[in-house]
Order: structure tokens, then C-alpha cells, then sequence
């Protein structure tokens, strides 16, 4: 018997979201640094086909905390929960196309079966011009899980799948700065997922 | 190891592609490779949850955010949030926005030279109680001209961000007034293939949800993707 109801569709955000979805303080996920682990800072650029920045993209993120542990009820793994870490971030881009979020770096999370997944956050871009969302995932470089993470190598293409992955690029106040820079057309386009 | 309860995948045609140069900011915007099919992990199936009250107090009143009272058709907007097998989906963050009762949005990239109206601001957000159920109480937003090409006029809507239990549930989304005229000529609106889900996007007018001598109430329910019965991928 299949009496589902029909989802309902998504929709462009527009350019006007600003004044509606503002919340400057989910773009620090630490608590004002009080979440344990490895402080990290997660930034870069959204460009379009032309290489043109993203002046109204809502960058948003998910990722597990420092023990790799998910604040949802359907982890039922053994890892401790971090009071101060929920895990989601969002972040507007702003003239230039940067975003930017001070997070933790994620431990490895479980996969299917028995494969363990790299330390990955979750990232999903919605803009003007997206008539739906994108699903992306940001890696680690230096990472030795990458070789095995089951997401990552399904991205068989060498170029392609380097688009999902973050480089350290220098510090700031002590953290790690990540750079993952989107490209939603073109060259270098980032992959997106479709689950 | 973990147990994999996936969500249904997506509907053909039930989603807007994003190549759908009607639109045309999504020309230089689109992917233009496919995305690459991902099986669900604990990544996917999880998500934000907002029991603990972080998202702070709710807002659902938009005509008592100012001095005075803004200029407009009072409405009340309500619905369920819900999944495809229609279980409420209760705890969940629902943020909306919208124009003014004139089609302008308190935003300043907004140049319409429609007037702004000192009381109003049109951002509400609230977490959905027990049955899924939200209820905001605003004023109808006009219509607004755009300059996707010549003349062009959006139909009246309002912006819905909805989370659902997981990442794979989120979405952002429009609300529409049944019979604007505007519908049909609205690239965005028509951008989603099947006319069943088109329709979905309709709030309905509800006249007992209308409050006599007050304000004119509209029933919106937001269904969101739902789960396989039994676990998967192990």
C-alpha cells in the first residue's frame, strides 16, 4: 500500500533572505570557543560559471563532533556528546563571495556496513538562482581516512574529487584556517551529491 | 557500525531541476555535471534538532514587531509540517519572510520604489509543536515586479526554511495564494515539473482558520521526505 503524500518542492531563497534567516551567532560552532576539540576555521569563496562571487549564497553545515559523535537521537554510538557542540552552522556569503565558520574538526563517523568514514562536515548551498539547494562534502587533506572514505572514492575522477577537499591555509588566533572554495559551474566545479 | 533508516529518495519530477534558464539566474548558476548518487550515511540521516531552545524566543506575531500596527490584509498562516506518510514532524525550526502588504522587502538591495512600512519587518520563525503544527500571524505580501525580463511580476508568496528531522530533509521553499493570476506566468512557481507538486506549493483559504471581524487565515502544510520501514545497507 502506497498512500504517500507528495513532498513539497523546493524553491529559490531569492536575493531578499538576509533580514529573514539572520543569525550571526550560528556561524561560530564552538560556543564562543567553549566546544572541545581542535578549533578550526572553515572558509572560502562561492563562484558561478564565471568565476564571479556569490555576493547572497546561505552556506549551511553539519558535522559531528570532536569524537565523531552526531547531537541527533538516531546515533546510537557509544562517544560522548558535547554540550557545547550542536553541529550545524550557517553562514551568509558577503560581497566578495566568502564565507566563513570557527567549528571544530570533526572526528571519523561511521559508515554503512563496516566502513568508517574520513572526518567530514556535511555542507548544503542554497542562493538566488538555486531553484534547489546543493549537497556538497568538505574533506580534509592529510587525512589518512580519505584513502578508504567510501563518499570521497566514489568520486573516481582524480580533479573532481580534489573539490572536496579543504586545504589548511595558515592560521588564525591559534586555529587552523581550512580553505574550501565552491564553484557551482565550470571550471573546477565542485561535485554535489544527490542523496 | 551504525543502522541506516535512508529517506526516500526524491521524486522524479517533483523537484525543480536547477538548469532552467526561464529563470535567468540560473544560467551562470546550474551545475552543469550530474551529481553524483551518494547512499545515505549517519551523516545524512541526522541533523540539527531544536529541543533545547537555541533558536531562541519564537516570533510568530509580524504585525506587533513595531510601534504600530503595518498596512495590510491581516492573515493568519498556519499548517502542519508532516512527513510523506503523514506523521507530524513536531520540534522542528520553521523560518519564514516575505514582502510587505506593498511587494517590498525590508532588505536593502530591495530598489522597488514601492513604500517601506516602518512597522513592518516580515520575519517570523517558530519551532512546530506536538502535531507538527505552526501558526504565524502576518499580512497578505503583495506583488513585486522583477527584472527576470520585460515585466515581469512575481506571483505573492512567502519564504519558508524548513528543517525535518535530518540533513536530507531540509529545504527552502515558497508559499502561493490560491487564484493569483500571477501563477502562471511565474518561472519560478512553474519550475517544478509535476502540476501535483506545483499545486502543493498552494496555501489553501481556510475559512474556519479566519478569524471573524479580524483577519482572513490560509492553511499551508509542508510535507517533507520520509523514511524506508525497515533499515538498510548493512
Amino acid at each position: 500500500m502506497d498512500t504517500k503524500l507528495i513532498p513539497t518542492a523546493t524553491q529559490t531563497a531569492g536575493p531578499f533572505f538576509h533580514f529573514g534567516l539572520l543569525r550571526p551567532e550560528w556561524a561560530d560552532l564552538t560556543g564562543g570557543g567553549k566546544a572541545k576539540g581542535d578549533k578550526i576555521v572553515l572558509e572560502g569563496r562561492v563562484i558561478d560559471g564565471d568565476g564571479a562571487p556569490l555576493p547572497d549564497a546561505i552556506v549551511e553545515i553539519w558535522h559531528a563532533n570532536a569524537a565523531g559523535k552526531y547531537d541527533h537521537p538516531d546515533d546510537s554510538q557509544d562517544k560522548p556528546l558535547d554540550p557545547h557542540f550542536r553541529g550545524f552552522g550557517r553562514c551568509f556569503t558577503d560581497k566578495d563571495g566568502i564565507y566563513r565558520f570557527i567549528t571544530v574538526k570533526p572526528g571519523a563517523v561511521p559508515g554503512r556496513g563496516n566502513a568508517l568514514q574520513a572526518p567530514h562536515i556535511a555542507m548544503s548551498i542554497a542562493a538566488r538562482g538555486l531553484l534547489h539547494h546543493l549537497f556538497t562534502r568538505v574533506y580534509f587533506a592529510g587525512e589518512s581516512l580519505n584513502a578508504s572514505d567510501p563518499v570521497l572514492t566514489s568520486v573516481e575522477d582524480a580533479a573532481r574529487q580534489k573539490t572536496l577537499i579543504a586545504m589548511a591555509n595558515g592560521k588564525a588566533t591559534g586555529s587552523t584556517v581550512w580553505r574550501f572554495d565552491v564553484a557551482l559551474q565550470g571550471k573546477g566545479e565542485t561535485v554535489f551529491f544527490d542523496f | 557500525m551504525a543502522d541506516i533508516r535512508e529517506y526516500n529518495p526524491e521524486r522524479a519530477g517533483g523537484q525543480p531541476a536547477n538548469d532552467w534558464s526561464a529563470y535567468t539566474s540560473t544560467i551562470k548558476r546550474h551545475p552543469t555535471q550530474k551529481p553524483v548518487a551518494l547512499k545515505q550515511t549517519l551523516t545524512e540521516i541526522t541533523g540539527p534538532t531544536f529541543t533545547n531552545g537555541w533558536t531562541g524566543p519564537e516570533l510568530v506575531d509580524l504585525t506587533k514587531q513595531h510601534k504600530a500596527e503595518p498596512i495590510g490584509e491581516r492573515m493568519i498562516l498556519a499548517g502542519r509540517v508532516l512527513d510523506e506518510n503523514g506523521r507530524p514532524v513536531p520540534n522542528t525550526l520553521v523560518e519564514i519572510w516575505q514582502a510587505n502588504a506593498a511587494g517590498r522587502y525590508a532588505h536593502a538591495s530591495d530598489t522597488h520604489p514601492a513604500p517601506l512600512d516602518a512597522n513592518f519587518t516580515g520575519r517570523g520563525h517558530m519551532v512546530t509543536i506536538a502535531k507538527g503544527e505552526y501558526r504565524f500571524l502576518s499580512i497578505v505580501p503583495g506583488a513585486y515586479p522583477w527584472r527576470n525580463t520585460y515585466n515581469a511580476w512575481r506571483a505573492q508568496h512567502v519564504h519558508f526554511s524548513v528543517f525535518g528531522p535530518a540533513f536530507a530533509t531540509r529545504i527552502v521553499t515558497q508559499m502561493y495564494f490560491p487564484g493569483d493570476p500571477l501563477l502562471e506566468f511565474d518561472p519560478i512557481y512553474n519550475a517544478v515539473p509535476d502540476e501535483a507538486a506545483r499545486k502543493r506549493m498552494i496555501s489553501r483559504y481556510d475559512p474556519n482558520l479566519s478569524e471573524a471581524e479580524w483577519a482572513l487565515g490560509y492553511r499551508f502544510d509542508i510535507v517533507l521526505r520520509g523514511r524506508h520501514a525497515t533499515p538498510a545497507g548493512m
